[in-house]
């Protein structure tokens, strides 16, 4: 089942053309990562699905509508998108941040205080949860974030026709965190929940993702397996950077290491 | 600070039931004190009576409960507007004249001072004055609010700017009419700005309630879009809320609020800023209690400043935004000294 479909979008928000050209199918269950250099577009084409602004050119469906079709609310239930700063800067309690993931449904306060903790459980954040948001630091903060837009999509069986966009959900996080987001990730991505996430990490990207979508300059310059993408050509190309690329020893991905 | 959810709601409850039962003992307060002093009983008893001729009956229900009402009606939509400013402002430290609304007030009721508009009476029991004050202050926030739109929505950041710009003008423009007026309009235009409800009449009461009231009525609507703006206003719409409208929304309502209390007990500066803020403190930012709380919160301290500004000279009156001030401010200076303990950031 497609959750998402782009085709041949292009987007120029404020002029100068940020994203030209897109093509990229998603479906239920799939994990698509970003990559690309700085000022790519990777973060602009996640903001371009939120519907932070539309597209120019092209078409953009999500579940089989038109993006712009979907009543706000309705929209909310099934799409859910962690940008990479947090402006919260109000003394709200960790529980009552992931909770306010479940504004868009009307499930109750006894079944959204379930779904937060499931959620605070899968970002390791439980044991935060009655701390205040600003008083934690940068990692816990990201976490919490984290737990809040899996709380707006959570659902213990099914979770098929939703989306969850991450815009570099690691970037503060330690080895272990990262690690058992992967796991998350993996674990709602089982379930049938689409998710599309830029990383800088192309190891953990290769980990975590089905699929990698390349992009530069708002172009997208190659999509495919790990394998496939990951090439010593595409990091001389595109990041002017020499790296070894090698067979990971779980043998199921490929390892880059930087010279 | 460990605060569970559990604890902050039972907290934010209890808030809420202590100040509603504070608040009628301040209104019972306000109607028993000023130059004639009666006791609470007494002025229980004036208040019941009906029209029976006694001189307490008549003080108290024609002089006093106007008054009284007015101050509660008024300090509660200043205090909930302020709330929903920093709310959707993003910010502990707006208030609602942020957005032009009381600079533009002022202007336009020291403009009909200045052309000797305080001599005619208006409709209503409204002077001129009064209604000089909300125009200007309706046509300021207009202002601000067109200078922060563009096709792209309305930018929070720059109607912040806008207001700041669209104040300085005001006050320049106003400070133009006070240079060239003469001295006894000038000393009515800094009265007029101190603030005062010896003006309360029931007209005016009638006026304060139908708007304060809609407007008390309006803004909780807005609640939980409020709790999703403070995470961001983009975050707000992945979350569902239609952020234009809700903005749109809340600016009218405290552009009309604030307006007419500009226009019908003058400039009371604090209330609007620091009650929000210290009932934040106390119960965190869910605006479904900070909004009923700090309207009730406000009206208690308005009521009480207002009682107190009529006692400590009696039967000189002083006008009620030095007294809202001066009890204000010790209390908010001693919470921010424990800032830390209340998870504010420094």
């Amino acid at each position: 089942m497609t959750v998402l479909a782009l085709d041949g979008v292009s987007a120029a928000p404020w002029g100068e053309p940020l994203l030209v050209d897109i093509r990229l199918p998603v479906s239920a269950g799939e994990v698509v990562a970003l990559i690309g250099p700085n000022g790519a577009g990777k973060s602009s084409l996640l903001r371009l699905i939120a519907g932070d602004f539309s597209a120019s050119a092209g078409t953009l469906e999500f579940g089989g509508r038109p993006l712009a079709d979907w009543p706000r609310r309705q929209m909310a239930q099934h799409l859910a998108f962690l940008p990479q700063l947090s402006l919260l800067n109000f003394p709200y309690t960790v529980e009552e941040v992931v909770l306010l993931g479940r504004t868009p449904h009307a499930t109750g306060a006894r079944a959204d205080r379930d779904i937060a903790h499931h959620a605070l459980g899968a970002t390791d954040t439980l044991g935060l949860r009655n701390r205040l948001y600003t008083q934690l630091s940068g990692g816990e903060r990201q976490r919490v974030q984290l737990a809040r837009v899996f709380a707006q999509l959570w659902d213990s069986d099914d979770m098929s026709g939703k989306l969850l966009l991450l815009d570099e959900p690691t970037a503060a996080l330690d080895l272990a965190h990262q690690q058992q987001l992967a796991g998350a990730i993996a674990g709602i991505a089982g379930r049938g929940c689409a998710v599309l996430l830029v990383v800088h990490d192309v190891n953990l990207a290769a980990a975590v993702g089905s699929r990698l979508l390349v992009l530069d300059r708002g172009r997208q310059v190659a999509s495919g397996t790990p394998a496939e993408v990951l090439t010593a050509a595409l990091f001389r190309d595109l990041f002017h950077a020499e790296v070894l690329v090698q067979q990971h020893p779980n043998g199921r991905q490929p390892l880059v290491i930087g010279l | 600070m460990i605060t569970s959810i559990t604890q902050r709601r039972h907290r934010a409850r209890q808030l809420l039931v202590a100040l509603a039962a504070l608040l009628p003992l301040a209104v019972l307060t306000g109607l028993a004190s000023g130059a004639v002093s009666l006791g609470p009983l007494q002025a229980l008893r004036a208040l019941l009576a009906g029209d029976d001729g006694s001189q307490a009956a008549m003080i108290v229900q024609q002089l006093r409960l106007p008054r009284v009402l007015l101050a509660a009606v008024m300090g509660a939509t200043l205090a909930m507007s302020g709330a929903a400013m920093q709310g959707l402002f993003r910010n502990p430290l707006a208030d609602p004249s942020l957005i032009g609304v009381t600079a533009g007030a002022s202007l336009g009721a020291s403009l009909l001072i200045v052309l000797g508009g305080g001599l005619l009476q208006g409709l209503v029991g409204l002077t001129l004055v009064s209604l000089g004050a909300f125009v200007g202050g309706v046509l300021a926030v207009l202002l601000v609010y067109r200078l922060a739109s563009s096709e792209n929505g309305t930018s929070v950041a720059t109607m912040l700017l806008a207001g700041i710009a669209i104040t300085a003008l005001a006050g320049a423009v106003g400070s133009l009419l006070e240079f060239f007026t003469d001295n006894e309009r000038l000393r009515q235009i800094s009265l007029w700005k101190m603030g005062g409800l010896d003006g309360a009449n029931l007209p005016r009461l009638a006026l304060a309630s139908l708007v304060g009231g809609s407007v008390l009525l309006a803004l909780p609507r807005y609640a939980l879009a409020l709790n999703t703006l403070l995470l961001g206003e983009s975050e707000a719409r992945h979350l569902g809320i239609d952020v234009n409208h809700t903005k749109l929304a809340l600016i009218g309502w405290v552009a009309v609020g604030v307006g007419t209390s500009v226009a019908l007990v003058g400039t009371i500066a604090f209330v609007g800023l620091v009650v929000p803020h210290v009932v934040r403190l106390w119960i965190g930012p869910d605006h479904r209690y900070l909004l009923p709380a700090s309207a009730l919160a406000g009206a208690t301290l308005l009521v009480v400043a207002d009682t107190l500004s009529r006692v400590i000279l009696a039967p000189t009156e002083l006008p009620v935004g030095i007294i809202t001030a001066l009890i204000g401010v010790p209390f908010f200076i001693s919470l921010l000294r424990q800032r830390h303990h209340y998870g504010m950031q420094t």
